[in-house]
């Protein structure tokens, strides 16, 4: 049986196992059909050229954990941000685990997509938000829409700053074999209102998963947001990753992606601009290696005068790995006087390493400012002379110049214990043991 | 401190230096000149041991140790510091921090510990002064932006900061104005003392009004053709290269 006939009559079980009288039936429903219909992409889609789900989509993935998760807190305590207190969302093996998290509802809601989904206290934002802003081309949010029941919820109502990053983490314990997972977060931010977000899925054991997460956000008037995501799993995972961005007037967005580890990684990152005065940052570093693939799919869809959207994603890629950007920008033809500018570097470190870079503008708006600029280069040998003949050996200097190659988009990072935690990884990834912090 | 025996070195299948035989004692100061393309900056990349080009014949000695197989990180650990024509601009890497990799790099390959931040902060500070360099200045990207006697006066401070046993100044002199020049010589000159020495490559005498040489050599076509005191600088400014020829 294949992933997709697996997942068919896996759907049927679990539709007979939940409610079939709530809206969100029907919209499992409706979305299983347009799974159904369309099945998983194949590379005859323009937008999965680059990118064969052959390898991901073969093992005989188990569809719901068997496993009751249980994880000692010494053994995740290294994948959180601990030196800063956060409200924690934790999941083991697609679990809610209420003994690691930190959850609140004071003032705001930070919790459970499980429990937003039937208690009625939620039902109006879970009616008014869930699934409103998938992208119906997507195969995998669609697949992800029909099973989704566990993931964080967040709910800042208006005028509330966050007193502290929210940390979601997604853990498998590998116990499993081959796992698939399937996450679902909403995050609706109040007019007014700030939050910070980090968002992690780790393999605690080598074992295949595949995660198909999905995040919707919701930023009201003048909501900021700050969303990273931190991709550092073990060689046996892969992930696809949804996300989708609805922002209202003078909101501020931003969406950081970090890539070191995975066997497979797909962003897929779509903004919709609703009204005016928005900014809207997408912004990405990724280091790979081995056959590692990263490939990160943008959208703006800018609808409204007056926006301003800025997105700089870079790569640094060696041996095999292959990278992916594909930035599409929508400018409607309403929407004068908007900023879009789009940059992708790439460093190919290794002669089999390969990039396939893609801006796709549509401009339908005649007074706009809208860039982009691609570049593709590799280490520069006069440089690392340089630092040689200073006494920085060989490794150090060119460790240090790809960690300087990366580090606009480090300075991104608003939140300091992150920024250095992130730093760590890369000194780990370009295997180096140098105080990166320049 | 510094002995190179007959050596040949070049590029792919050029031969760039045909036989070059150079002493230098601690306590000296060795000027080279020489018309563009005589081979004074390979000179001193292949000192420094740029793996670009390629040594056919002869050996250089540093402190009577053959450094020929050395990296340029160890013979910059040893001792062997290049003021560059060209510095590379680095961005995202600050002044500051590459200075400090550097120390730290280098007392690492000498089995001592990281320099304490406040003994690094303190010895930045004064070498800053004897070099006029502005406190702003160490904050930015390494070299990016910098006029090219910001550069020069960059590469005069990592000297100072790295106390190299031999220095050599690869035409320190090229882009920086009078001022400059005299800030630069001037904080050379406060460096210099009987246990190191100072190889300056220049194609005109004006630095060395500055930095007054022991010693003159005038390379050509990848020779040195003529060698002697500080009197032979002028006599090349007043007459030029081609007498030698």
């Amino acid at each position: 049986m294949d992933l997709k006939e697996k997942l068919i009559s896996s759907f049927l079980a679990f539709e007979n196992s939940t409610a079939t009288d709530t809206n969100i039936h029907q919209i499992r429903t409706e979305s299983f059909k347009l799974f159904e219909q369309n099945g998983f992409p194949s590379k005859k889609e323009e937008d999965w050229k680059y990118t064969s789900l052959r390898d991901v989509l073969k093992p005989d993935y188990r569809i719901f954990s068997s496993v009751e998760s249980d994880v000692n807190l010494n053994d995740v305590k290294k994948y959180f941000i601990h030196e800063i207190d956060t409200y924690k969302l934790i999941f083991v093996n697609g679990v809610y685990n209420s003994l690691l998290s930190t959850t609140t509802h004071e003032g705001v809601d930070i919790c459970v997509m499980s429990s937003a989904l039937v208690k009625p206290k939620y039902k109006m934002i879970v009616d008014y938000y869930f699934n409103k802003i998938i992208n119906k081309n997507q195969h995998f949010a669609n697949l992800n829409t029909s099973f989704a029941t566990e993931g964080a919820f967040i709910n800042i109502p208006k005028n509330v700053v966050v007193s502290k990053p929210i940390e979601i983490i997604y853990f498998n314990t590998g116990t499993d074999v081959e796992l698939m997972l399937q996450p679902r977060n909403l995050v609706v931010v109040g007019e007014n209102s700030h939050v910070q977000i980090m968002e992690r899925h780790q393999s605690l054991k080598e074992n295949t998963v595949l995660t198909n997460a999905v995040t919707e956000i919701f930023a009201h008037k003048r909501a900021i947001v700050d969303f990273y995501k931190i991709q550092n799993d073990l060689e046996t995972a892969s992930l696809i990753d949804n996300t989708f961005v609805s922002q209202q007037k003078e909101s501020i967005v931003s969406v950081n992606t970090f890539s070191f580890g995975g066997k497979f990684i797909r962003n897929n990152l779509e903004f919709y601009q609703e009204d005016e005065r928005i900014t809207s940052n997408l912004n990405g570093f990724s280091i790979i290696g081995k056959e590692q693939v990263v490939a990160n799919y943008t959208l703006v869809h800018h609808k409204q005068p007056n926006c301003e959207s800025h997105e700089l994603y870079k790569g640094i890629y060696d041996e095999q790995s292959t990278g992916v950007f594909n930035g599409k920008i929508i400018v409607d033809r309403d929407a004068q006087k908007t900023n879009a500018f789009q940059q992708n570097n790439s460093m190919l470190i290794d002669d089999n390493a390969s990039i396939n870079s893609k801006p796709q503008l549509e401009i339908f708006a005649d007074d706009v400012k809208c860039s982009h600029g691609c570049t593709i280069g590799q280490l520069d040998h006069k440089a690392i002379f340089y630092l040689r003949s200073r006494g920085i050996p060989e490794k150090e200097a060119k460790a240090l110049m790809l960690y300087a190659f990366g580090n606009d988009v480090l300075e991104k990072i608003k939140i300091p214990e992150l920024k250095k935690r992130i730093t760590k990884i890369i000194a780990m990834k370009l295997k180096v043991d140098l105080s990166m912090e320049l | 401190m510094l002995s190179i025996k007959n050596l040949h070195a070049g590029l792919e299948n050029k031969e760039i230096l045909r036989g070059i035989d150079l002493e230098i004692k601690a306590g000296e100061i060795h000027a080279i000149m020489g018309p563009n393309g005589s081979g004074k900056s390979t000179l001193s990349a292949v000192i420094a041991g740029n793996e670009t080009y390629e040594v056919t014949q002869g050996d250089i000695l540093f402190e009577n140790e053959s450094i020929m197989e050395f990296s340029p990180e160890e013979r910059a650990h040893k001792g062997v510091f290049l003021s560059f024509q060209y510095p590379v601009e680095i961005p995202g890497v600050t002044v500051t921090n590459f200075i400090k990799t550097a120390i730290n790099e280098t007392r690492k390959s000498k089995g001592l510990d990281d320099m304490p931040a406040k003994d690094l902060l303190k010895l930045i500070r004064e070498k800053a002064a004897l070099l006029e360099i502005d406190r702003n200045f160490l904050s930015r990207s390494l070299n990016e932006g910098f006029s090219g006697g910001e550069k020069k006066r960059n590469e005069i401070f990592q000297m100072a900061m790295l106390e190299p046993k031999l220095a050599i100044l690869d035409e320190t002199d090229s882009g920086l104005d009078i001022d400059a020049l005299k800030i630069v010589a001037n904080g050379v000159n406060k460096l210099k003392n009987e246990n190191n020495a100072v190889l300056v490559i220049t194609h005109y005498q004006r630095l060395l009004d500055y930095i007054v040489p022991d010693f003159v050599h005038v390379l050509h076509n990848g020779k040195i053709v003529k060698s002697g005191g500080k009197e032979l600088a002028f006599e090349l400014e007043e007459k030029g290269y081609d007498w030698l020829k």
